[in-house]
C-alpha cells in the first residue's frame, strides 16, 4: 500500500518533466521569430531585440532551459513583458475567483449530476431516464460562452434577479458571493454534469444487474438503502475517475466563463495576456493548471485504495 | 469471431438482404444516427452553398443601418459595424466545419500511426507514452492558447492548434486496442508464417481499430468546433478578418445587453451544430462498438 502510494507520486515527476519541456520548448518550436510576434505589427527592431533580450532568446537552448528549470524550482515563474511584474505575483492575485468558481462548480455539478445518474439507472427505459441523457448530450454541446449569455439574458436582464457580471470575494458576505458566483458555476457546471450524471448512470446500471443487488431486494431493504449503499457505493470508482479526467475540462472552461462574466481570475489574466501575447503569463497559467490536473488526479488515484477495498497494489 | 458463432451460422443460411432494406432497417434501428446526420448535413449544405444562402457580403460595412433588431430584411440583425448577422452567421459555417473535419482527420491519422507503433513496439512504448502523458496533463485549450499566442492568426494554425492536444486521446485508444489484439493466436499465427510486420499491422489489426476510431473522431470533430469558437471567442483564433461563430460572439459581447441577437444566432448554430455530431456519435457508438456503449 505505501509502497505503491510512493510509486505513484514519483510517476507525476515525469508528467511533470514533459509539460515543462513542451511549454519551454514551444518558443522554439514555433515558426517564424517568436519576439517579432509577441512585439505586434507595430514593433520596432529595438523592441523586437527588446523582448528578445527578455526571452533570453539570445542564448543557447539548453542554457535557457536550465535557468529556466532552477528558477521555476525556486516558484520564479518569469516576468510578465508587459507589467514587468512577476508572474507568480500576478497569478496569487488572481487566484481566489478561480478556485471559488471552480470548487464551486464542482460541488454544484457533482451534487446535481450524482442523483440524476442514480435515478436515471434506477427507472432505466423510462421517459426519467430519457430525460435525464438528453440533458447529458445537451450539456455536451452548449459551449460556457452560449449559456453564459443565455443565462445573463434570461436571468440579469428579463428577470431581473441576479447581477449582470462581476465578482464579490467571499470576505464580504456569503450573500453577495453566492449572488455573482450562481450563474458563472451554472454555466461551468453544465458538462461536469452531464459528464458525471451518464458515468454513473453506466456504472450504477451496471452494478444493478449484480446478483447482491437482488438479494438485498429479497430480503426486503428499502430502495433507497439498495441504490445508495449498495449501488452506488460499488459504482463508485468509475465516477470518481470521470470528475478527475474532467477537470482539464472545469480548467478550459472557467478560462471562458471567467471571460463571460467578467471574473477577476487567472482566466482573464489568461485572456489578457492572449490579448497582449504576454507569453511568460501563458507559460505560467499552463504549468500551474497542468500542475494542478496532476494533483488531482494523483488525489483520485489515491481515493480509489479508500473506496474499494478490492483495489489492492 | 469464428464460423461456429450463432450470428455467422444465420448469416450463412439467409440469403443477404437487398442494400436497400439493409440501410431502412439500419436507420430505423439507429434513430439517433439519423437525426444527427441530417441536422449535420444541413449544415454542410449551408456552408458549401453559404453564397446562395446569403448573397450579401460578410463584411460589407454600413453605418447607417448599426445594431438594428432582427426583422424582415435583417433576419438575425446587425452588428455594430452595420454588418448582417445573417449573412456573417451562414458563412462562419465554413470555418467551423472546416476546422472540425481537418481537425478530426489529422488528429485521428497522426494518433493512429503513433498509437499502432507504440503498442506493437515496446521500445517505442515507454517513451511515446510518457509524452503523451505529459500533453495529456494540458488542458487542450490552454495549449492551444499558448500555440496561437506564438504563431500568427490564421486558420491553418488554429487546425494545427487544436490537432496537437487531441492527438494523445487517439494514441492511447489505439494502443490500448493493439495492446489485446497482438497478444490474439492469429497474430501469432500470421507471424508464425512469417507475415511482415507492415502486413500484420496493415491487414489485421488496423480493421480492429477501425470502429472505434470512427467513434472517437466524430467526437474530436465535436470538440474542435467547441474549441476553435472558443478561441476565437477569447481573440486567439480565427483572425478578425474572417467571419466565424466565434469571432462574431467576441465582437457582439461588448453590445450583448442592447443587443442580444449578435451573440444569439452564431450561438444557437454553434450548438446545434456540436449538438449534431454528438448524436452522430453517441448514435454511430452504440451500433459500432456495443462494448463501448455499456462503458459510457
Amino acid at each position: 500500500m505505501y509502497a505503491y502510494l510512493i510509486r505513484r507520486i514519483l510517476a507525476t515527476i515525469p508528467v511533470m518533466a514533459v509539460v515543462a519541456v513542451f511549454v519551454f520548448s514551444l518558443l522554439f518550436l514555433s515558426p517564424g521569430d517568436p519576439a517579432a510576434i509577441i512585439a505586434g505589427d507595430l514593433a520596432t527592431a529595438d523592441d523586437i531585440a527588446r523582448i528578445r533580450e527578455r526571452l533570453g532568446l539570445n542564448e543557447p537552448f539548453l542554457v535557457q532551459f536550465g535557468k529556466w528549470v532552477f528558477n521555476l524550482m525556486r516558484g520564479d515563474l518569469g516576468v510578465s513583458i508587459f507589467s514587468n511584474l512577476p508572474v507568480s505575483k500576478l497569478m496569487l492575485q488572481r487566484l481566489e475567483p478561480t478556485l471559488m468558481l471552480t470548487s464551486t462548480t464542482l460541488v454544484i455539478a457533482i451534487c446535481a449530476a450524482v442523483p440524476m445518474g442514480v435515478i436515471a439507472a434506477w427507472k432505466a427505459g423510462t421517459f426519467i431516464d430519457r430525460g435525464v441523457m438528453l440533458f447529458a448530450v445537451l450539456g455536451f454541446s452548449f459551449p460556457s460562452f452560449v449559456l453564459g449569455y443565455l443565462l445573463i439574458y434570461t436571468f440579469s436582464i428579463k428577470l431581473e434577479v441576479l447581477p449582470v457580471q462581476g465578482y464579490t470575494s467571499i470576505s464580504k458576505g456569503f450573500g453577495p458571493f453566492l449572488n455573482n458566483i450562481i450563474l458563472p458555476s451554472l454555466t461551468l457546471g453544465m458538462v461536469q454534469a452531464a459528464l458525471v450524471a451518464r458515468m454513473t448512470r453506466t456504472s450504477v446500471l451496471e452494478v444493478l444487474a449484480e446478483d447482491y443487488i437482488r438479494t438485498a431486494h429479497a430480503k426486503g431493504l428499502a430502495t433507497h438503502k439498495v441504490l445508495i449503499g449498495h449501488a452506488l457505493k460499488n459504482a463508485a470508482v468509475p465516477i470518481v475517475t470521470i470528475i478527475g479526467v474532467s477537470f482539464a475540462l472545469l480548467i478550459g472552461g472557467a478560462i471562458i466563463t471567467e471571460s463571460v462574466f467578467a471574473i477577476p481570475g487567472l482566466g482573464r489574466l489568461t485572456v489578457d495576456a492572449i490579448l497582449r501575447r504576454d507569453y511568460p503569463i501563458i507559460q505560467g497559467v499552463i504549468l500551474v493548471f497542468s500542475g494542478a490536473y496532476v494533483l488531482v488526479n494523483l488525489a483520485v488515484d489515491i481515493i480509489y485504495t479508500f473506496l474499494d477495498p478490492r483495489i489492492r497494489f | 469471431m469464428t464460423a461456429t458463432t450463432p450470428a455467422a451460422v444465420i448469416d450463412i443460411i439467409e440469403p443477404p438482404k437487398p442494400i436497400g432494406q439493409q440501410i431502412v432497417e439500419f436507420c430505423r434501428r439507429n434513430t439517433t444516427v439519423v437525426f444527427g446526420s441530417i441536422l449535420l448535413l444541413s449544415m454542410v449544405i449551408i456552408a458549401i452553398f453559404a453564397p446562395f444562402f446569403a448573397p450579401g457580403d460578410p463584411l460589407a460595412l454600413a453605418p447607417a443601418r448599426r445594431l438594428r433588431p432582427p426583422s424582415e430584411t435583417y433576419w438575425f440583425g446587425t452588428d455594430m459595424f452595420g454588418r448582417d448577422v445573417f449573412t456573417r452567421t451562414i458563412y462562419g459555417t465554413r470555418i467551423s466545419l472546416i476546422v472540425g473535419i481537418s481537425v478530426s482527420f489529422l488528429s485521428t491519422l497522426i494518433g493512429l500511426v503513433i498509437g499502432m507503433l507504440s503498442g506493437y513496439v515496446r521500445m517505442v512504448d515507454a517513451i511515446v507514452m510518457r509524452i503523451m502523458d505529459g500533453l495529456m496533463a494540458i488542458p487542450g485549450i490552454l495549449l492551444a492558447i499558448a500555440m496561437m499566442a506564438l504563431t500568427k492568426a490564421s486558420v491553418e494554425n488554429v487546425v494545427i492548434a487544436i490537432t496537437i492536444p487531441e492527438i494523445p486521446r487517439v494514441v492511447r485508444l489505439v494502443r490500448g486496442v493493439v495492446l489485446q489484439i497482438r497478444e490474439q493466436p492469429y497474430i501469432e499465427a500470421a507471424q508464425s508464417i512469417g507475415t511482415r510486420f507492415h502486413r500484420i499491422l496493415i491487414k489485421h489489426i488496423l480493421p480492429n481499430i477501425m470502429a472505434p476510431l470512427i467513434v472517437q473522431a466524430t467526437y474530436i470533430c465535436a470538440a474542435a468546433v467547441l474549441i476553435e469558437a472558443g478561441l476565437s471567442f477569447l481573440g486567439a483564433g480565427t483572425p478578425p478578418n474572417i467571419p466565424s461563430w466565434g469571432n462574431i460572439m467576441a465582437e457582439g459581447r461588448t453590445f450583448f445587453q442592447i443587443a442580444f441577437w449578435i451573440i444569439l444566432f452564431p450561438g444557437l448554430f454553434l450548438s446545434v451544430t456540436v449538438l449534431a455530431i454528438n448524436l452522430l456519435g453517441d448514435g454511430l457508438r452504440d451500433a459500432l462498438d456495443p462494448r463501448l456503449a455499456r462503458r459510457m
